[in-house]
Protein backbone atom coordinates (compact mmCIF):
# COMPACT_ATOMS: atom_id res chain seq x y z
CA UNK A 1 0.00 0.00 0.00
CA UNK A 2 1.35 3.23 -1.12
CA UNK A 3 1.06 5.96 1.47
CA UNK A 4 -1.15 7.94 -0.60
CA UNK A 5 -3.38 5.32 -1.18
CA UNK A 6 -5.84 5.75 1.90
CA UNK A 7 -7.63 8.95 1.35
CA UNK A 8 -10.16 7.23 -0.89
CA UNK A 9 -10.98 5.46 1.75
CA UNK A 10 -13.79 5.30 4.35
CA UNK A 11 -13.13 6.00 7.95
CA UNK A 12 -13.88 2.61 9.03
CA UNK A 13 -11.67 1.42 6.12
CA UNK A 14 -8.71 3.76 7.27
CA UNK A 15 -9.52 2.85 11.53
CA UNK A 16 -9.61 -0.88 10.71
CA UNK A 17 -6.21 -1.06 8.68
CA UNK A 18 -4.81 1.27 11.80
CA UNK A 19 -6.03 -1.24 14.21
CA UNK A 20 -4.90 -4.33 12.52
CA UNK A 21 -1.51 -2.89 12.22
CA UNK A 22 -1.62 -2.88 8.20
CA UNK A 23 -1.64 0.69 8.08
CA UNK A 24 0.26 3.65 10.18
CA UNK A 25 -1.93 6.92 11.12
CA UNK A 26 1.33 8.91 10.24
CA UNK A 27 0.70 7.97 6.75
CA UNK A 28 -3.36 7.65 6.88
CA UNK A 29 -3.25 11.06 8.24
CA UNK A 30 -0.77 12.75 5.21
CA UNK A 31 -2.55 10.76 2.67
CA UNK A 32 -5.05 13.43 1.61
CA UNK A 33 -2.42 16.20 1.81
CA UNK A 34 0.03 14.38 -0.46
CA UNK A 35 -2.75 12.95 -3.08
CA UNK A 36 -5.82 15.76 -3.49
CA UNK A 37 -4.56 18.12 -1.36
CA UNK A 38 -1.48 18.73 -3.18
CA UNK A 39 -3.62 19.43 -6.41
CA UNK A 40 -6.48 20.80 -4.80
CA UNK A 41 -6.45 23.17 -1.97
CA UNK A 42 -4.53 25.90 -3.45
CA UNK A 43 -7.55 26.53 -5.80
CA UNK A 44 -10.45 25.44 -3.43
CA UNK A 45 -8.60 27.13 -0.29
CA UNK A 46 -10.30 24.68 2.28
CA UNK A 47 -7.98 24.76 5.15
CA UNK A 48 -7.42 27.83 6.84
CA UNK A 49 -4.89 26.56 9.98
CA UNK A 50 -2.51 23.69 9.24
CA UNK A 51 0.97 22.68 10.11
CA UNK A 52 2.91 19.28 9.10
CA UNK A 53 5.08 19.17 12.12
CA UNK A 54 1.67 19.57 14.30
CA UNK A 55 -0.06 16.90 12.11
CA UNK A 56 2.74 14.26 12.43
CA UNK A 57 2.88 14.88 15.66
CA UNK A 58 -0.98 14.33 16.41
CA UNK A 59 -0.54 11.20 14.29
CA UNK A 60 2.31 10.23 16.48
CA UNK A 61 0.19 10.51 19.55
CA UNK A 62 -2.81 9.27 18.41
CA UNK A 63 -3.80 5.40 19.55
CA UNK A 64 -5.88 2.71 18.57
CA UNK A 65 -10.14 3.12 18.43
CA UNK A 66 -12.74 3.47 16.39
CA UNK A 67 -11.44 5.92 14.50
CA UNK A 68 -7.84 5.44 14.63
CA UNK A 69 -5.61 6.94 11.98
CA UNK A 70 -8.79 8.83 10.61
CA UNK A 71 -7.67 12.78 9.14
CA UNK A 72 -10.51 15.23 10.55
CA UNK A 73 -10.72 18.78 9.76
CA UNK A 74 -12.83 21.30 12.15
CA UNK A 75 -14.21 23.99 11.06
CA UNK A 76 -12.37 27.36 13.03
CA UNK A 77 -15.25 27.80 15.13
CA UNK A 78 -14.19 24.24 17.84
CA UNK A 79 -11.60 25.02 20.29
CA UNK A 80 -8.19 23.17 20.32
CA UNK A 81 -5.21 23.13 22.53
CA UNK A 82 -2.05 23.84 21.43
CA UNK A 83 -1.89 23.30 17.40
CA UNK A 84 -3.72 25.33 15.73
CA UNK A 85 -5.81 28.96 16.73
CA UNK A 86 -9.46 28.88 17.24
CA UNK A 87 -10.47 32.10 15.02
CA UNK A 88 -13.76 31.81 13.94
CA UNK A 89 -12.45 33.35 10.71
CA UNK A 90 -12.94 36.78 12.20
CA UNK A 91 -9.89 39.48 12.75
CA UNK A 92 -11.17 39.54 16.32
CA UNK A 93 -10.16 36.71 16.94
CA UNK A 94 -6.79 36.36 15.07
CA UNK A 95 -4.29 34.25 16.23
CA UNK A 96 -6.19 33.13 19.58
CA UNK A 97 -5.18 29.90 20.97
CA UNK A 98 -8.19 28.12 23.10
CA UNK A 99 -6.44 26.76 26.37
CA UNK A 100 -8.67 23.73 26.00
CA UNK A 101 -10.02 20.92 23.59
CA UNK A 102 -13.73 21.29 22.52
CA UNK A 103 -15.46 18.14 24.24
CA UNK A 104 -16.08 16.54 20.29
CA UNK A 105 -12.22 16.82 19.67
CA UNK A 106 -11.61 15.41 22.95
CA UNK A 107 -13.74 12.67 21.84
CA UNK A 108 -12.13 12.40 18.83
CA UNK A 109 -8.96 11.91 19.79
CA UNK A 110 -9.69 9.71 22.20
CA UNK A 111 -11.47 7.28 19.16
CA UNK A 112 -7.43 7.84 17.75
CA UNK A 113 -8.94 10.44 15.07
CA UNK A 114 -6.07 12.80 14.05
CA UNK A 115 -6.73 16.32 13.76
CA UNK A 116 -5.37 18.02 10.63
CA UNK A 117 -6.09 21.29 11.04
CA UNK A 118 -8.84 23.88 11.07
CA UNK A 119 -11.65 24.70 8.06
CA UNK A 120 -12.60 28.31 6.53
CA UNK A 121 -15.72 29.44 7.35
CA UNK A 122 -18.35 32.48 7.49
CA UNK A 123 -17.03 34.79 10.12
CA UNK A 124 -18.93 33.36 13.29
CA UNK A 125 -20.77 31.09 11.74
CA UNK A 126 -22.71 33.65 9.94
CA UNK A 127 -23.02 33.39 6.24
CA UNK A 128 -24.45 30.67 3.68
CA UNK A 129 -21.48 31.17 0.71
CA UNK A 130 -18.19 31.04 3.06
CA UNK A 131 -17.54 33.97 1.21
CA UNK A 132 -17.20 36.38 4.76
CA UNK A 133 -13.78 34.94 5.98
CA UNK A 134 -11.41 36.71 7.36
CA UNK A 135 -8.53 34.46 5.43
CA UNK A 136 -11.17 34.97 1.72
CA UNK A 137 -13.64 32.56 0.43
CA UNK A 138 -13.72 29.11 -0.36
CA UNK A 139 -14.42 27.55 -3.59
CA UNK A 140 -16.87 24.69 -4.19
CA UNK A 141 -14.02 22.00 -5.43
CA UNK A 142 -17.07 20.76 -8.48
CA UNK A 143 -16.77 24.41 -9.70
CA UNK A 144 -14.34 26.93 -8.71
CA UNK A 145 -16.15 29.91 -10.20
CA UNK A 146 -19.28 28.85 -7.07
CA UNK A 147 -19.69 29.00 -3.49
CA UNK A 148 -19.10 25.73 -1.73
CA UNK A 149 -22.12 27.06 0.66
CA UNK A 150 -21.80 27.89 4.14
CA UNK A 151 -21.09 28.78 6.93
CA UNK A 152 -18.79 25.58 7.14
CA UNK A 153 -17.89 25.89 3.36
CA UNK A 154 -14.20 24.62 4.23
CA UNK A 155 -14.84 21.33 6.25
CA UNK A 156 -17.36 20.42 3.41
CA UNK A 157 -15.35 21.08 0.32
CA UNK A 158 -12.25 19.61 1.86
CA UNK A 159 -14.25 15.96 2.96
CA UNK A 160 -15.67 16.34 -1.18
CA UNK A 161 -12.20 17.00 -2.77
CA UNK A 162 -10.56 13.86 -0.48
CA UNK A 163 -8.66 16.09 2.05
CA UNK A 164 -10.09 13.94 4.68
CA UNK A 165 -12.85 11.37 4.86
CA UNK A 166 -14.46 13.17 8.14
CA UNK A 167 -14.83 16.71 9.51
CA UNK A 168 -17.01 18.56 11.80
CA UNK A 169 -18.83 21.79 11.10
CA UNK A 170 -21.83 23.68 13.03
CA UNK A 171 -25.08 23.91 12.06
CA UNK A 172 -27.49 26.95 13.46
CA UNK A 173 -29.47 27.45 10.26
CA UNK A 174 -28.17 24.77 7.69
CA UNK A 175 -24.54 25.80 7.76
CA UNK A 176 -23.88 22.28 7.93
CA UNK A 177 -26.55 20.51 5.64
CA UNK A 178 -26.80 23.54 3.10
CA UNK A 179 -22.59 23.29 2.21
CA UNK A 180 -22.79 19.45 2.08
CA UNK A 181 -25.69 19.99 -0.40
CA UNK A 182 -23.60 22.19 -2.62
CA UNK A 183 -20.55 20.10 -2.03
CA UNK A 184 -22.11 16.35 -3.06
CA UNK A 185 -21.43 14.87 0.70
CA UNK A 186 -23.33 13.48 3.46
CA UNK A 187 -24.09 16.56 6.53
CA UNK A 188 -25.97 15.43 9.50
CA UNK A 189 -26.69 18.04 11.97
CA UNK A 190 -27.83 15.60 15.40
CA UNK A 191 -30.88 16.64 17.90
CA UNK A 192 -30.37 19.56 19.77
CA UNK A 193 -28.58 18.91 22.96
CA UNK A 194 -27.19 15.24 21.44
CA UNK A 195 -23.57 16.92 20.58
CA UNK A 196 -21.62 18.56 23.36
CA UNK A 197 -21.39 22.69 22.47
CA UNK A 198 -18.24 22.50 24.82
CA UNK A 199 -15.76 24.88 23.19
CA UNK A 200 -17.81 25.77 20.17
CA UNK A 201 -18.00 29.23 19.84
CA UNK A 202 -21.06 30.02 20.04
CA UNK A 203 -23.42 32.03 17.91
CA UNK A 204 -26.92 31.26 18.58
CA UNK A 205 -27.15 29.20 21.78
CA UNK A 206 -30.48 27.75 21.39
CA UNK A 207 -29.83 26.37 17.81
CA UNK A 208 -25.96 25.34 17.86
CA UNK A 209 -25.00 21.78 16.90
CA UNK A 210 -21.86 20.38 16.09
CA UNK A 211 -22.29 18.08 13.01
CA UNK A 212 -20.73 15.97 10.76
CA UNK A 213 -19.41 15.63 7.05
CA UNK A 214 -18.51 12.56 5.64
CA UNK A 215 -18.93 11.21 2.16
CA UNK A 216 -20.36 7.87 3.23
CA UNK A 217 -23.00 7.17 5.98
CA UNK A 218 -21.69 4.62 7.48
CA UNK A 219 -18.78 6.96 8.49
CA UNK A 220 -21.72 9.52 9.56
CA UNK A 221 -22.62 6.97 12.16
CA UNK A 222 -19.37 6.02 13.26
CA UNK A 223 -18.61 9.84 14.05
CA UNK A 224 -21.90 9.92 15.44
CA UNK A 225 -21.09 6.98 18.00
CA UNK A 226 -17.93 8.22 18.97
CA UNK A 227 -19.42 12.21 19.64
CA UNK A 228 -23.21 11.48 20.67
CA UNK A 229 -24.06 11.94 24.69
CA UNK A 230 -23.96 13.50 27.51
CA UNK A 231 -21.57 15.86 28.43
CA UNK A 232 -20.97 17.49 32.22
CA UNK A 233 -19.54 20.52 30.57
CA UNK A 234 -22.72 21.60 28.58
CA UNK A 235 -26.01 21.81 30.55
CA UNK A 236 -27.96 21.48 27.87
CA UNK A 237 -26.82 18.04 26.63
CA UNK A 238 -29.36 15.40 27.11
CA UNK A 239 -28.99 13.17 29.72
CA UNK A 240 -29.04 9.52 29.01
CA UNK A 241 -27.57 7.52 26.16
CA UNK A 242 -27.15 8.92 22.35
CA UNK A 243 -29.45 6.80 19.85
CA UNK A 244 -27.77 3.72 18.75
CA UNK A 245 -27.13 4.16 15.18
CA UNK A 246 -25.44 1.01 14.63
CA UNK A 247 -28.19 -0.44 12.61
CA UNK A 248 -27.54 2.25 9.48
CA UNK A 249 -27.59 -0.24 6.98
CA UNK A 250 -30.47 -1.78 7.63
CA UNK A 251 -33.05 -0.16 5.14
CA UNK A 252 -36.40 1.60 4.81
CA UNK A 253 -38.84 -0.98 4.47
CA UNK A 254 -41.87 0.05 6.59
CA UNK A 255 -41.15 3.02 6.93
CA UNK A 256 -43.23 6.19 6.00
CA UNK A 257 -41.70 9.54 4.76
CA UNK A 258 -43.66 12.79 4.61
CA UNK A 259 -44.23 14.19 1.32
CA UNK A 260 -44.34 17.86 1.80
CA UNK A 261 -44.61 18.96 -2.00
CA UNK A 262 -46.37 22.39 -1.34
CA UNK A 263 -42.88 23.75 -0.52
CA UNK A 264 -41.17 23.11 -3.74
CA UNK A 265 -44.30 24.10 -5.83
CA UNK A 266 -42.49 27.25 -6.82
CA UNK A 267 -39.02 28.44 -6.00
CA UNK A 268 -36.70 25.42 -6.39
CA UNK A 269 -34.76 24.52 -9.36
CA UNK A 270 -35.60 21.57 -11.44
CA UNK A 271 -32.87 19.67 -10.97
CA UNK A 272 -33.37 19.94 -7.09
CA UNK A 273 -37.29 19.06 -7.87
CA UNK A 274 -36.20 16.01 -9.96
CA UNK A 275 -34.00 14.76 -7.69
CA UNK A 276 -36.82 14.41 -4.94
CA UNK A 277 -38.84 12.87 -7.05
CA UNK A 278 -35.90 10.40 -8.10
CA UNK A 279 -35.18 9.81 -4.56
CA UNK A 280 -38.69 9.09 -3.00
CA UNK A 281 -39.08 6.50 -6.05
CA UNK A 282 -35.85 4.69 -4.85
CA UNK A 283 -37.09 5.03 -1.20
CA UNK A 284 -40.38 3.24 -1.90
CA UNK A 285 -38.23 0.52 -4.26
CA UNK A 286 -36.62 0.01 -1.02
CA UNK A 287 -39.94 -0.76 1.14
CA UNK A 288 -40.82 2.94 2.32
CA UNK A 289 -44.16 4.61 2.01
CA UNK A 290 -45.10 7.68 0.93
CA UNK A 291 -47.34 10.40 2.88
CA UNK A 292 -48.42 13.32 0.88
CA UNK A 293 -49.32 16.37 3.58
CA UNK A 294 -48.88 20.70 2.70
CA UNK A 295 -46.32 21.67 5.42
CA UNK A 296 -45.69 25.31 6.47
CA UNK A 297 -43.22 27.39 4.20
CA UNK A 298 -40.03 27.83 4.72
CA UNK A 299 -40.06 31.78 5.03
CA UNK A 300 -41.85 32.00 8.20
CA UNK A 301 -38.68 29.68 9.55
CA UNK A 302 -36.46 31.98 8.64
CA UNK A 303 -38.34 35.30 9.60
CA UNK A 304 -38.18 33.65 13.18
CA UNK A 305 -34.39 32.49 12.97
CA UNK A 306 -33.60 35.86 12.27
CA UNK A 307 -34.72 37.54 15.21
CA UNK A 308 -34.01 34.81 17.14
CA UNK A 309 -30.53 34.08 16.21
CA UNK A 310 -29.53 37.79 15.96
CA UNK A 311 -30.49 38.42 19.63
CA UNK A 312 -28.78 35.86 20.86
CA UNK A 313 -25.54 36.01 18.71
CA UNK A 314 -25.59 39.81 19.90
CA UNK A 315 -25.26 38.81 23.45
CA UNK A 316 -22.71 36.12 22.68
CA UNK A 317 -20.56 38.26 20.63
CA UNK A 318 -20.62 41.12 23.65
CA UNK A 319 -17.51 39.17 24.56
CA UNK A 320 -14.89 40.34 22.29
CA UNK A 321 -14.30 43.39 23.39
CA UNK A 322 -10.34 43.52 22.77
CA UNK A 323 -10.02 43.00 26.46
CA UNK A 324 -9.43 39.06 26.63
CA UNK A 325 -8.77 37.60 23.51
CA UNK A 326 -7.51 38.43 20.17
CA UNK A 327 -7.63 41.76 18.04
CA UNK A 328 -7.52 45.27 20.18
CA UNK A 329 -7.30 48.58 18.50
CA UNK A 330 -4.36 50.41 18.84
CA UNK A 331 -5.61 53.77 19.47
CA UNK A 332 -7.85 53.71 22.51
CA UNK A 333 -7.35 56.44 25.20
CA UNK A 334 -10.98 55.06 27.28
CA UNK A 335 -12.26 51.95 28.02
CA UNK A 336 -15.54 52.66 25.89
CA UNK A 337 -12.90 53.53 22.56
CA UNK A 338 -11.17 50.34 22.81
CA UNK A 339 -14.33 48.34 23.04
CA UNK A 340 -16.35 50.60 20.08
CA UNK A 341 -12.99 50.66 17.64
CA UNK A 342 -11.67 46.89 18.25
CA UNK A 343 -15.38 45.71 18.00
CA UNK A 344 -16.11 48.29 14.30
CA UNK A 345 -12.64 47.36 13.25
CA UNK A 346 -12.48 43.68 14.36
CA UNK A 347 -15.92 42.08 13.06
CA UNK A 348 -16.78 41.81 9.14
CA UNK A 349 -20.11 43.68 8.08
CA UNK A 350 -22.43 40.49 7.95
CA UNK A 351 -21.63 40.41 12.09
CA UNK A 352 -21.72 43.59 12.37
CA UNK A 353 -24.98 43.66 10.76
CA UNK A 354 -26.57 40.18 12.69
CA UNK A 355 -25.15 42.16 15.73
CA UNK A 356 -26.79 45.57 14.51
CA UNK A 357 -30.50 43.43 13.90
CA UNK A 358 -30.00 41.36 17.46
CA UNK A 359 -29.51 44.35 19.60
CA UNK A 360 -32.76 46.05 17.80
CA UNK A 361 -35.05 43.03 18.36
CA UNK A 362 -34.18 42.86 22.11
CA UNK A 363 -34.02 46.97 22.80
CA UNK A 364 -36.64 48.63 24.87
CA UNK A 365 -39.79 49.05 23.08
CA UNK A 366 -39.24 46.79 19.87
CA UNK A 367 -38.83 43.13 22.43
CA UNK A 368 -42.35 42.34 22.43
CA UNK A 369 -43.36 43.10 18.56
CA UNK A 370 -39.84 41.33 17.21
CA UNK A 371 -37.99 39.00 19.87
CA UNK A 372 -41.32 37.49 21.63
CA UNK A 373 -43.23 37.05 18.46
CA UNK A 374 -40.73 35.29 17.11
CA UNK A 375 -39.87 33.33 20.28
CA UNK A 376 -43.95 32.11 20.01
CA UNK A 377 -43.70 31.27 16.26
CA UNK A 378 -41.02 29.60 17.21
CA UNK A 379 -43.13 27.24 19.40
CA UNK A 380 -46.08 27.29 16.11
CA UNK A 381 -43.23 25.62 14.05
CA UNK A 382 -42.05 22.96 16.88
CA UNK A 383 -45.83 21.61 17.46
CA UNK A 384 -45.89 21.92 12.82
CA UNK A 385 -42.70 19.28 13.22
CA UNK A 386 -44.24 17.40 15.67
CA UNK A 387 -47.64 17.32 14.31
CA UNK A 388 -45.96 16.28 10.81
CA UNK A 389 -44.04 13.44 12.34
CA UNK A 390 -47.43 11.82 13.72
CA UNK A 391 -48.08 10.94 10.48
CA UNK A 392 -44.64 9.67 8.68
CA UNK A 393 -41.22 8.59 10.41
CA UNK A 394 -39.19 11.15 8.35
CA UNK A 395 -39.84 13.81 5.65
CA UNK A 396 -38.17 14.35 2.35
CA UNK A 397 -37.59 17.41 0.99
CA UNK A 398 -34.71 19.93 -0.24
CA UNK A 399 -31.62 21.02 1.39
CA UNK A 400 -31.30 24.19 -0.75
CA UNK A 401 -33.12 25.78 -3.03
CA UNK A 402 -30.50 25.71 -5.83
CA UNK A 403 -27.14 24.17 -6.44
CA UNK A 404 -24.22 25.87 -5.94
CA UNK A 405 -24.89 29.66 -6.67
CA UNK A 406 -21.73 31.63 -7.79
CA UNK A 407 -19.36 33.58 -6.10
CA UNK A 408 -20.87 37.38 -5.32
CA UNK A 409 -24.09 36.27 -6.56
CA UNK A 410 -26.08 36.93 -3.22
CA UNK A 411 -23.11 39.19 -1.32
CA UNK A 412 -24.69 42.28 -2.20
CA UNK A 413 -28.46 41.49 -0.74
CA UNK A 414 -28.38 40.23 2.98
CA UNK A 415 -31.88 39.14 2.55
CA UNK A 416 -31.45 36.81 -0.87
CA UNK A 417 -28.57 35.08 0.90
CA UNK A 418 -31.00 34.72 4.43
CA UNK A 419 -33.17 32.69 2.31
CA UNK A 420 -30.80 30.09 0.74
CA UNK A 421 -31.17 28.52 4.18
CA UNK A 422 -35.11 28.25 4.00
CA UNK A 423 -35.23 24.53 3.98
CA UNK A 424 -32.97 23.58 7.01
CA UNK A 425 -33.76 26.73 9.69
CA UNK A 426 -36.79 25.07 10.76
CA UNK A 427 -35.05 21.68 11.85
CA UNK A 428 -32.45 24.39 14.41
CA UNK A 429 -35.55 26.31 15.71
CA UNK A 430 -37.26 22.75 16.54
CA UNK A 431 -34.46 21.16 17.94
CA UNK A 432 -35.01 18.11 15.54
CA UNK A 433 -32.10 16.29 13.00
CA UNK A 434 -31.53 16.98 9.85
CA UNK A 435 -29.37 15.17 7.36
CA UNK A 436 -28.30 16.14 3.73
CA UNK A 437 -27.72 12.87 1.40
CA UNK A 438 -25.99 13.59 -1.36
CA UNK A 439 -28.26 12.49 -4.61
CA UNK A 440 -26.71 12.78 -8.13
CA UNK A 441 -25.32 15.48 -10.28
CA UNK A 442 -27.39 18.46 -12.04
CA UNK A 443 -27.05 18.95 -16.38
CA UNK A 444 -23.70 21.01 -15.59
CA UNK A 445 -22.34 18.38 -13.42
CA UNK A 446 -22.90 20.03 -9.70
CA UNK A 447 -23.93 18.09 -6.88
CA UNK A 448 -27.37 17.29 -6.09
CA UNK A 449 -29.00 16.46 -2.79
CA UNK A 450 -32.24 15.74 -0.58
CA UNK A 451 -32.32 16.41 2.67
CA UNK A 452 -34.51 13.98 5.36
CA UNK A 453 -35.53 15.13 8.65
CA UNK A 454 -36.73 13.61 11.33
CA UNK A 455 -38.13 13.68 15.12
CA UNK A 456 -35.82 14.55 18.41
CA UNK A 457 -33.71 11.59 18.27
CA UNK A 458 -34.03 10.17 14.81
CA UNK A 459 -31.04 10.12 13.81
CA UNK A 460 -30.70 6.12 13.33
CA UNK A 461 -34.00 6.57 10.99
CA UNK A 462 -32.31 9.06 8.98
CA UNK A 463 -29.28 7.50 8.27
CA UNK A 464 -31.20 4.52 7.71
CA UNK A 465 -32.74 6.61 4.86
CA UNK A 466 -29.39 7.79 3.98
CA UNK A 467 -27.55 4.69 3.42
CA UNK A 468 -30.88 3.32 0.98
CA UNK A 469 -30.33 6.65 -1.06
CA UNK A 470 -26.66 5.46 -0.86
CA UNK A 471 -27.36 2.38 -2.21
CA UNK A 472 -30.53 2.77 -4.18
CA UNK A 473 -29.93 5.81 -5.91
CA UNK A 474 -27.40 7.72 -8.16
CA UNK A 475 -24.52 6.23 -6.29
CA UNK A 476 -25.28 2.33 -6.36
CA UNK A 477 -23.33 2.36 -10.07
CA UNK A 478 -20.58 3.77 -8.00
CA UNK A 479 -17.45 1.63 -6.62
CA UNK A 480 -17.06 2.35 -3.03
CA UNK A 481 -13.21 3.97 -3.71
CA UNK A 482 -13.95 7.75 -3.52
CA UNK A 483 -11.36 7.77 -6.92
CA UNK A 484 -14.14 6.97 -8.85
CA UNK A 485 -17.14 8.67 -7.43
CA UNK A 486 -15.44 11.86 -7.98
CA UNK A 487 -14.87 13.16 -11.22
CA UNK A 488 -11.87 15.33 -10.59
CA UNK A 489 -13.30 18.88 -11.78
CA UNK A 490 -12.26 20.52 -14.86
CA UNK A 491 -13.27 24.19 -13.98
CA UNK A 492 -9.85 25.50 -12.81
CA UNK B 1 -40.86 48.41 8.30
CA UNK B 2 -38.53 51.24 7.54
CA UNK B 3 -35.62 52.33 10.39
CA UNK B 4 -34.97 55.22 10.91
CA UNK B 5 -31.23 56.55 10.67
CA UNK B 6 -31.67 57.47 14.61
CA UNK B 7 -32.55 53.99 15.78
CA UNK B 8 -29.44 53.04 13.67
CA UNK B 9 -27.47 55.43 15.54
CA UNK B 10 -29.26 53.99 19.10
CA UNK B 11 -28.59 50.54 18.62
CA UNK B 12 -24.88 50.83 16.82
CA UNK B 13 -24.25 52.86 20.14
CA UNK B 14 -25.70 49.71 22.68
CA UNK B 15 -23.93 47.16 20.77
CA UNK B 16 -20.47 49.36 20.88
CA UNK B 17 -20.08 50.01 17.11
CA UNK B 18 -19.70 52.90 15.08
CA UNK B 19 -20.76 52.97 11.54
CA UNK B 20 -19.16 55.32 9.41
CA UNK B 21 -20.95 58.46 7.65
CA UNK B 22 -20.92 57.07 4.35
CA UNK B 23 -22.13 53.35 5.15
CA UNK B 24 -25.31 54.39 7.42
CA UNK B 25 -27.68 54.84 4.51
CA UNK B 26 -26.41 51.56 3.25
CA UNK B 27 -26.71 50.17 6.46
CA UNK B 28 -30.55 51.48 7.17
CA UNK B 29 -31.78 50.32 4.18
CA UNK B 30 -30.48 46.94 4.63
CA UNK B 31 -31.54 46.60 7.95
CA UNK B 32 -34.83 47.73 6.97
CA UNK B 33 -35.55 45.50 4.38
CA UNK B 34 -34.63 42.38 6.54
CA UNK B 35 -37.51 44.08 9.47
CA UNK B 36 -39.97 44.22 7.00
CA UNK B 37 -39.49 40.25 6.24
CA UNK B 38 -39.37 39.44 9.29
CA UNK B 39 -42.53 41.43 9.96
CA UNK B 40 -44.27 38.84 8.25
CA UNK B 41 -44.74 37.23 11.19
CA UNK B 42 -47.53 39.28 12.05
CA UNK B 43 -49.34 37.01 9.35
CA UNK B 44 -49.10 33.91 11.83
CA UNK B 45 -51.58 32.89 13.65
CA UNK B 46 -50.08 32.73 17.36
CA UNK B 47 -52.90 32.75 19.42
CA UNK B 48 -52.49 30.15 22.25
CA UNK B 49 -48.66 29.77 21.46
CA UNK B 50 -46.09 30.18 24.72
CA UNK B 51 -42.47 31.51 23.74
CA UNK B 52 -39.62 29.13 23.40
CA UNK B 53 -37.42 30.19 26.14
CA UNK B 54 -34.62 28.07 25.80
CA UNK B 55 -33.62 24.04 25.60
CA UNK B 56 -36.25 23.62 22.39
CA UNK B 57 -37.06 19.76 23.34
CA UNK B 58 -38.06 21.02 26.87
CA UNK B 59 -35.74 17.97 28.05
CA UNK B 60 -34.21 18.65 31.70
CA UNK B 61 -31.06 20.47 31.92
CA UNK B 62 -27.85 18.91 33.36
CA UNK B 63 -26.44 19.82 36.46
CA UNK B 64 -23.93 22.57 36.48
CA UNK B 65 -20.74 22.49 35.55
CA UNK B 66 -18.58 20.38 37.64
CA UNK B 67 -16.25 21.44 40.04
CA UNK B 68 -12.53 20.22 39.62
CA UNK B 69 -11.71 21.61 36.10
CA UNK B 70 -10.92 24.97 35.92
CA UNK B 71 -8.42 27.58 34.25
CA UNK B 72 -6.21 29.07 36.59
CA UNK B 73 -6.00 32.92 36.17
CA UNK B 74 -2.43 32.81 34.37
CA UNK B 75 -4.02 30.44 31.86
CA UNK B 76 -7.12 32.54 31.26
CA UNK B 77 -5.37 35.64 30.53
CA UNK B 78 -2.33 34.18 28.58
CA UNK B 79 -3.85 35.36 25.25
CA UNK B 80 -5.19 39.00 26.26
CA UNK B 81 -3.97 41.31 23.94
CA UNK B 82 -2.48 43.44 27.57
CA UNK B 83 -2.40 41.41 30.97
CA UNK B 84 -0.06 41.14 34.16
CA UNK B 85 0.07 38.58 36.76
CA UNK B 86 -2.61 36.86 35.87
CA UNK B 87 -4.85 40.34 35.20
CA UNK B 88 -6.39 42.05 32.45
CA UNK B 89 -5.20 45.22 31.84
CA UNK B 90 -7.39 47.91 30.53
CA UNK B 91 -7.30 51.99 29.42
CA UNK B 92 -8.07 54.22 32.70
CA UNK B 93 -12.00 53.67 33.60
CA UNK B 94 -11.58 56.87 36.20
CA UNK B 95 -9.66 59.82 35.31
CA UNK B 96 -6.81 59.69 38.15
CA UNK B 97 -7.77 63.27 39.89
CA UNK B 98 -5.47 64.82 41.95
CA UNK B 99 -6.20 65.04 45.45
Amino acid sequence: MSATETWAWPARDVAAAVNAGSARAEATAEAGWEGPGRVWEADVHAVVHADPAARAAAARASGKGPLAGVPVLLKDNLCTRDAYPTTCASKILAGWRAPYDATVVARLRAAGAVIVGKGNMDEFAMGSSTEFSCYGPTRNPFDLARVPGGSSGGPAAAVAYGLVPIALGSDTGGSVRQPAAFCGVYGLKPTYGRLSRYGLVAFGSSLDQVGVFARHAGDVAAAYEVLAGPDPFDATTRLGPAPDVSAWDSGVAGLRFGWPANLWKEGVAPAIVDALERAADALERAGARRVAFDFMPGTYAVATYYLVATAEASSNLARFDGVRYGFRHADAPDVRALYTRTRSEGFGAEVQRRILLGTYALSAGYYDAFYLTAQRARTRIRHEYRDAFTRCDFMLMPSAPSAAFRLGEKTSDPLEMYLSDVFTIGANLAGIPGLTVPFGRDAGGLPLAVQVLGPEDAEPVLLRAGRALEVGGERARLARSHTTEFAWPTKR
Amino acid sequence: MAIRREDVERIAELARLEIPADDMERVRAELSSVLEFVATLSKLDLAGYEPTTFAPSGAPLGPDEPNGRRLDPLTATAQAPEGEDGFFLVPPIVENLAP
